[in-house]
């Protein structure tokens, strides 16, 4: 098992800390340690937390000791919960604020557990509950879905159709296995630095339209921990999106149609529309580094092929072709480069120019626009992984990007659960605070009021010790601005409110 | 009209206006004055009317509507439906322009047109708002009205009408235009000149279609729409205004309960409008001369509708139907005229995993009373209920796991559909084509209407000629029964050729 932590260091550190949270919580909520374990009841929910587990072959709850398929095994897993997980920002995030509010306690999450038992319609009315669950179940992962007009966990409560889904972040999804045909590098779920460019790449498109275009401000672009990248566009206008509304962005972002076999894939009017006229500009040069220089996309012969059945002019193509196959080993770049070379040459008496360039373009956009699963995006209750879980197969954390700095994110220096807890021990190690040690796993759930973190005298966090610091900094400075906004939207709608006629069906 | 009397006090101004200064306020509402024939309807009508007028008005909107949505269920071209409406809308809901006064909208005439125009919506909205089918309906055949008065109005007035409106849009300035002329241009196709539009800042949300074919100018979430887009955008906005209102009215609704007057008016009309499409009356659905036994079924299932014949298939197959499955299916077998001592027998039969006393204790009352044989007095005078109608089956949205009851062509997906079509022999491809277009466009009547035509069409081509049967008999079928009987009737023409003649 890859586990880097120290052999002396992890163990002791797990046996020490383990029994601490629990005893925490019995003092808080009066639950007893022996119910904490035992999966069938639990205080704070007696009907919907023990009816769902047991539906699910009662999975048992606590750190169990059977390894999950991933290679995380859950003691690490629940030593990451405990210790790193950002309940509070991620309660902030969605709650739009500190006061609990209807739209976290209405949020439905969606737990995967060890066994890979699916859990759907959580839902938690304060940020300690939801730690408390999460500690408990110990799931390998979670999905966040939309806010629902009631709680979920009452759903059965209701009449079928009462429970609707009431607002979300609006979502994109960008995964490379969409990428597989134009990339050379790797293929299926393997990445690299060379293929990330395409995501990269997608980032800036999608993320410029949303703000220039859709004049959206609060979007949390996060690695999806192996292959791709979410965003969560967060402004109130994008989360109370209908699905219809959904829908249009999804067909705007959209221009590549059709599957590998439907032949040429981009199909543009002219003139082209602003947001593609932006994006290729955003592309050309990605294409140009990307496409022709670090995939190499075209040196294949098949791929060549593939190149020339996108081009207009018969005549143009059997000349490239046969060029091409004079030279088998020929570059892409200069095999793009001798598109234009032989066209100039006036070899062809039907070329015509216009046509050329704009398949130029076209293949420019097939080869670098961004591959959305659009799916993702046009409801409102699909379920996307949350933020700063761990990606079971790779031990990485789903850390926000920063899009403004899009180029330097390296899906491959991202900290796996391993490492960042063999950070804490080395900090802990060489800054022996004696005392701090031992209360150091409850700062996280007791400190939330936020109160004493100011100042000199409070306790450094968990994660402030390891490389996940300037990622949760990152998190917690996007929430600022969002609840910023959400302060400012709020007031105004109290200012609105009088001026509201009367019920306009008052006779 | 209003009650001016400054020793009542109208309760429901109580705590609006300082009750010291209340004799000398102006009334919280005026008198609508209707400057424009059109109105978005925003303001609720304040003044009094007669119980009569009440229910008359509000029933002459009822037949308006009601044959605008029968349009609309036919299929009829915007222009056929448009010479349909014009004279009824002449004869119960008048509306003529200011233009067609000497004193333009100060003659009483057409302040009494507009008035009951607006009294009638407003009622209606009330007796509509209870459920959400109702709802639904009520807003888009409102939205088609409205929309078709909109065309017909005269452009000076429809300008000076959406000026009033106040709405959401914000004229772009020449200064703004002149420095994105260029994006204006290459975001809207069809376009030839920028400055001979005249173009409006909305917000992106109120043109989705526009944004989704990404034939709009987009910029900081505001969309720049060229005039000519108005009329999408102006019925958008008649609508949304509509559905919200209509969500309020019902919350609203309960309040009503202490009127005794106006809530059996409303429920009445509530239910005219249900029946308005589904005509059907009782053994309509039967075939003259044909005992039809239970032994029969099997043999005539080849000319029930795809709904029906799926029930049936998978009767047979698994032996057993679920509730929804069984009562949707007696009461259409009822409607074909199997009398209840057959359908009892058949059920028995087909229910082979089950012994007597199961049958007996579970499923035979259900089928009596579907029948009318048993239940309440109404329920037996009314001989159960009728038949579901295809307008009922469709509204059904909550077709469960292991349901087979309900509408094939929109409770199936299309592909499952397809195969399903085909199992039962279409195969033909320009027709299943069709049908997933029909059913992409919510369109199932059509669809299931497609497949019945390519099914019949030797049939339907033979008694044309013949002039046997009319355009009127081969109308758009709406009613499960409708579509056994005309099946039936057609294939029994081509077996016995020249017995009618």
């Amino acid at each position: 098992m890859p586990h880097p932590v120290s052999p002396t260091g992890s163990p002791r550190k797990d046996d020490e800390e383990l029994p601490d949270a629990p005893a925490e919580e019995n003092k808080e909520n009066g639950v007893k340690v022996e119910d904490l374990f035992n999966d069938d009841s639990d205080e704070e929910f007696p009907t919907s937390t023990g009816q769902d587990v047991k539906m699910e072959s009662s999975p048992a709850p606590a750190p169990e000791p059977a390894p999950a398929p991933s290679g995380v095994d859950s003691d690490v897993m629940l030593a990451f919960y405990q210790r790193l997980f950002p309940f509070r920002y991620l309660f902030q995030w969605l709650n739009h604020g500190i006061v609990p509010t209807r739209d976290f306690g209405n949020r439905e999450f969606a737990l995967t557990l060890q066994n890979d038992a699916y859990l759907r319609y959580q839902s938690y009315p304060t940020a300690d509950l939801f730690r408390k669950d999460i500690l408990k179940m110990n799931p390998s992962r979670f999905e966040i879905g939309p806010v629902y007009s009631t709680n979920p966990r009452d759903r059965k409560t209701l009449r079928g159709g009462q429970m609707k889904p009431v607002s979300k972040e609006l979502v994109f999804d960008i995964d490379m296995t969409d990428y597989d045909d134009i990339r050379t590098c790797c293929q299926k779920a393997n990445i690299c630095a060379k293929c990330w460019a395409f995501v990269t790449m997608a980032i800036k498109v999608i993320d410029a339209a949303l703000r220039d275009d859709f004049g959206f401000e609060h979007i949390l672009w996060v690695y999806s921990g192996r292959r791709g990248a979410h965003a969560w566009v967060c402004d109130p206008r994008a989360r109370n999106l209908s699905d219809d509304r959904r829908r249009a962005i999804a067909g705007y972002l959209e221009i590549l149609r059709g599957g590998s076999q439907s032949g040429k894939r981009v199909n543009l009017k002219r003139p082209l529309h602003p947001h593609l006229t932006r994006s290729l500009d955003i592309l050309k040069n990605h294409f140009a580094q990307t496409t022709l220089k670090d995939q190499d996309t075209f040196a294949s012969s098949e791929q060549a092929d593939r190149l020339l059945a996108l081009l207009p002019d018969k005549n143009l193509n059997d000349a490239l072709k046969r060029k091409w196959d004079s030279s088998p080993d020929r570059p892409s770049i200069s095999k793009w480069a001798d598109i234009d070379s032989l066209a100039k040459t006036g070899k062809s008496s039907t070329l015509n120019t216009t046509t050329l360039r704009d398949a130029k373009q076209d293949i420019v956009l097939e080869y670098t626009y961004p591959r959305l699963d659009a799916e993702v995006s046009k409801k409102m209750i699909h379920l996307l992984k949350s933020p700063f879980v761990i990606h079971p197969g790779t031990g990485r954390i789903c850390v926000p990007i920063d899009p403004r700095r899009a180029e330097e994110f390296d899906p491959l220096s991202v900290p796996t659960v391993m490492e960042l807890l063999a950070e804490i021990d080395a900090y802990d190690a060489k800054h022996p605070a004696g005392t701090a040690e031992v209360e150091m796993p409850d700062v996280e759930g007791s400190a939330i009021n936020g109160s004493d973190m100011k100042g000199s005298g409070r306790k450094l966090q968990d994660y402030e010790k390891t490389s996940l610091k300037p990622y949760v900094e990152f998190f917690r400075s996007f929430i600022a601005g969002l609840l910023k906004e959400e302060r400012t939207v709020k007031r105004e709608r109290e200012e609105v409110k009088p001026t509201v006629k009367a019920d306009p069906m008052e006779f | 009209m209003i009650r001016q009397d400054a020793h009542r006090i109208d309760p429901k101004r109580r705590a609006i206006i300082d009750p010291k200064k209340r004799q000398f306020a102006a009334p919280i509402y005026k008198q609508q004055d209707y400057p424009f024939r059109l109105n978005l309807y925003d303001t609720p009508p304040t003044a009094e009317i007669t119980l009569e007028q009440f229910e008359q008005w509000a029933i002459d909107r009822l037949k308006i509507l009601a044959e605008i949505e029968a349009c609309s269920y036919r299929n009829k071209s915007p222009a056929e439906t448009a010479s349909h409406i014009t004279p009824l809308l002449q004869k119960f809901l008048p509306l003529s322009s200011n233009t067609s006064s000497a004193t333009g909208a100060l003659d009483q005439r057409l302040k009494n047109e507009r008035q009951k125009d607006h009294y009638s919506h407003f009622i209606l909205r009330l007796a509509f708002s209870a459920t959400e089918d109702l709802r639904r309906r009520f807003a888009r055949a409102e939205t088609m009205l409205f929309r078709f008065r909109f065309q017909n109005d005269d452009s000076r007035e429809r300008r000076a009408f959406v000026e009033s409106l106040n709405l959401d849009w914000e004229p772009v300035s020449d200064e703004e235009r002149h420095e994105i002329t260029e994006s204006l241009a290459s975001s809207t196709p069809g376009l030839r000149r920028v400055d001979d539009e005249t173009w409006y800042k909305v917000d992106w949300e109120k043109v989705p279609e526009l944004v989704e074919r990404r034939t709009v100018f987009l910029k900081k979430g505001k969309a720049y729409v060229p005039g000519r887009e108005q009329l999408s955008m102006i019925m958008a906005e008649f609508t949304a205004r509509l559905e919200r209102s209509l969500e309020l009215t019902s919350r609203a609704l309960p309040r009503l309960d202490e009127d005794d007057r106006l809530t059996p008016i409303l429920n009445h009309l509530s239910k005219n409008f249900g029946s308005a499409e589904s005509v059907y009356s009782e053994g309509e659905g039967h075939v003259d001369g044909t005992a039809i036994t239970a032994s029969s079924i099997d043999s005539l299932s080849q000319h029930f509708p795809l709904c029906m014949r799926n029930l049936h298939t998978n009767l047979r197959k698994n032996h057993h139907l679920k509730h929804f499955g069984r009562l949707q299916y007696t009461l259409f077998l009822k409607g074909i005229g199997l009398s209840l001592e057959e359908c009892i027998i058949f059920w028995r039969q087909s229910f082979k995993g089950k012994t007597d006393d199961e049958f007996n204790s579970q499923y035979k009352y259900n089928i009596r009373h579907a029948y009318g044989d048993v239940g309440g007095d109404v329920n037996r005078r009314g001989r159960g209920y009728p038949p579901y109608s295809c307008q009922k089956i469709l509204s059904d949205n909550n077709v469960g796991i292991g349901q087979t009851h309900g509408c094939p062509y929109r409770h199936y997906s299309v592909d499952n559909l397809v195969g399903l079509l085909q199992s039962t022999g279409v195969s033909d491809k320009e027709t299943l084509r069709g049908v997933r277009e029909d059913v992409g466009k919510q369109r199932y009547h059509i669809a299931c209407n497609r497949v019945f035509e390519y099914s019949h069409k030797n049939e339907i081509k033979k008694v044309k000629e013949d002039g046997t049967w009319t355009q009127a008999d081969l109308d758009t079928i709406v009613h499960p029964n409708t579509y056994f009987k005309r099946s039936y009737l057609l294939k029994q023409l081509a077996k016995a050729p020249g017995r009618d003649a």
